[in-house]
């Protein structure tokens, strides 16, 4: 007889399966997964602790860092919580609120084509990766054009948005607008209504409702498990309200649901950006906000709907420049916590397409 | 504008239930309810289970280092009532301990670790209560305030 036994294996923190420097130690019986235990904190800078040291907008630019993938969100979270805080959100001018609406779903854009890129090249599929990036490199062109940085782009501001945009980057916005559907069109050619991907993700690493909801899974992830929650719809805020959208759902909740959740929400995207651009109203892009910020004493928990769930920042301030503590719901983080549940079992090579699907950006989930 | 629990309600509620156990949390957000640390996995569960209230969701676990004392705030939201609640758990300074809802949500695993390793709460009854940012021998929890940060 043969001798078999368990063998224990180290996925990452350098594998370029895990997206950045997550490590995941597996126990394999042959190819199939026994047991999955997460390991993160590679990239953890303290960025809490650090705000704690840092005026209200001095960490404005931190942002960025955080989920990488779409900085100009991250900032939006941030200071509209400040916002909140001050009991300024009333006093923000109606034209920084559709510029911040349309830079919101342009970052949307860009981070849904890269999760499409990486998904298509950990399903093995490079070619699709191409039409991903290639998508990416435009949208992140006009947030260039606006803030002069392609990642982290720090634009907002408490109180509105740092620059104001020209005709010719609205001319450009048209040109992206009227680009994307197609583009969309050609991912669901290229890469999900391929045989062999289908073959690779459907069924594979199945979350249901219930256990979403147990382990707090928000955004796109959420609503592949058919759970009907958008931020943007049931706690309206910017000018959210104003735009008509759809929230799509699907039921399965497996990997193949989680791409194509984002394929759908492309598309909605690229809707509220040509609601949002036909009305921009002129005016000033800054509200009127003191040189020194004073937030008065107190506390705000305010999340928004990100790209990959609802980030949140919970704010105490004690009347000072600096914030008392400022802690970071992520998204990531706790969306990975459901990682070692959904690997038991699978096989190897099905890990790594769940955990893509999952979409998970190590500067969020380490801070 | 957020869409807020009716406060004297859910506190009556469960102080008729499993005794004297809840109290209104006076702060800005008027949401707040400060419940005894004891309670706090029966309340947790009542509040999830209830369908008068049915938060489903855990939003949000955080941890403060005040002055005089250790507050967990736990952040709750119903998907179909859509209104909030905040959960506070006042700990004492020199042995923060509170019972662990890992039983009722399991986001709370990851949460109640990072508090942990970052502001030492001990979340008693948590299957596994590690350090998960930092490396597992460092020394102390960098975001209490009394943490040094001179090299």
């Amino acid at each position: 007889m043969l001798k078999t036994q368990e063998l224990t294996l180290n996925l990452g923190p350098h594998h370029p399966s895990t997206h950045g420097v997550f490590r995941c130690v597996l126990n394999l019986d042959g190819e199939y997964i026994t047991k999955a235990v997460n390991h993160t904190g590679y990239l953890h800078r303290g960025l809490e602790k650090l705000a704690e040291s840092r005026t209200y907008t001095q960490f404005i630019p931190y942002n960025g860092r955080l989920d990488y993938c779409s900085g100009m969100l991250n900032e939006l979270t941030y200071v509209t919580a400040v916002e909140k805080l001050m009991g300024i959100t009333e006093e923000i001018p109606e034209r920084a609120e559709y510029i911040r609406v349309i830079m919101s779903e342009v970052q949307r854009l860009a981070n849904h084509a890269i999760y499409f890129a990486s998904m298509a090249l950990d399903t093995a599929g490079a070619t699709a990766w191409f039409y991903g990036f290639r998508d990416r490199e435009k949208c992140l062109d006009l947030i260039e054009m606006a803030s002069g940085q392609r990642m982290m782009p720090n634009y907002m501001r408490i109180g509105g948005v740092s620059d104001d945009l020209d005709e010719n980057w609205f001319k450009l916005l048209k040109e992206l607008v009227d680009y994307m559907p197609s583009a969309v069109d050609e991912y669901e050619g290229i890469l999900t209504g391929n045989e062999i991907f289908q073959a690779r993700t459907v069924g594979v690493g199945p979350v249901s409702k219930e256990m979403a909801l147990d382990y707090g899974i928000t955004g796109p992830n959420a609503r592949a498990s058919g759970i009907d929650t958008d931020l943007r719809r049931d706690e309206p805020y910017s000018v959210y309200d104003r735009f008509k959208f759809n929230v799509p759902v699907r039921k399965n909740g497996d990997s193949f649901d989680r791409v194509m959740i984002r394929i759908d929400e492309m598309r909605e995207s690229i809707k509220i950006i040509e609601q949002a651009m036909k009305d921009v109203p002129e005016g000033p892009i800054m509200a009127k906000v003191p040189k020194v910020l004073k937030p008065p004493v107190g506390e705000v928990y305010h999340r928004i709907e990100n790209a990959k769930g609802h980030l949140g920042f919970h704010l105490v301030s004690d009347g000072s420049t600096k914030p008392y503590r400022n802690h970071i719901y992520s998204p990531c983080f706790v969306n990975l916590g459901i990682f070692p549940e959904m690997a038991e079992g699978l096989h190897l090579m099905d890990a790594v397409v769940a955990l893509a699907s999952v979409d998970i950006v190590l500067g969020e989930v380490d801070r | 504008m957020d869409k807020i629990v009716d406060r004297e309600a859910l506190v009556g509620e469960l102080n008729q239930k499993f005794g004297n156990c809840a109290e209104i949390f006076e702060d800005n957000t008027n949401q707040s309810i400060k419940v005894m640390p004891e309670k706090l996995v029966d309340v947790m569960t009542e509040l999830r289970d209830n369908p008068k209230y049915d938060f489903k969701v855990l939003v949000n676990l955080n941890s403060v280092d005040y002055p005089e004392n250790f507050t967990v705030v736990y952040h709750l939201n119903s998907l179909t009532y859509l209104h909030k609640a905040t959960v506070k758990v006042v700990l004492d300074k020199a042995n923060p301990q509170v019972p662990s809802i890992t039983s009722v949500w399991k986001a709370a695993n990851v949460q109640e670790r990072e508090a942990y390793d970052l502001m030492g709460i001990v979340f008693t009854g948590h299957p596994n209560l590690k350090r998960i940012l930092l490396a597992d021998d460092w020394v102390g929890h960098p975001l209490r305030k009394d943490y040094n940060l001179q090299a």
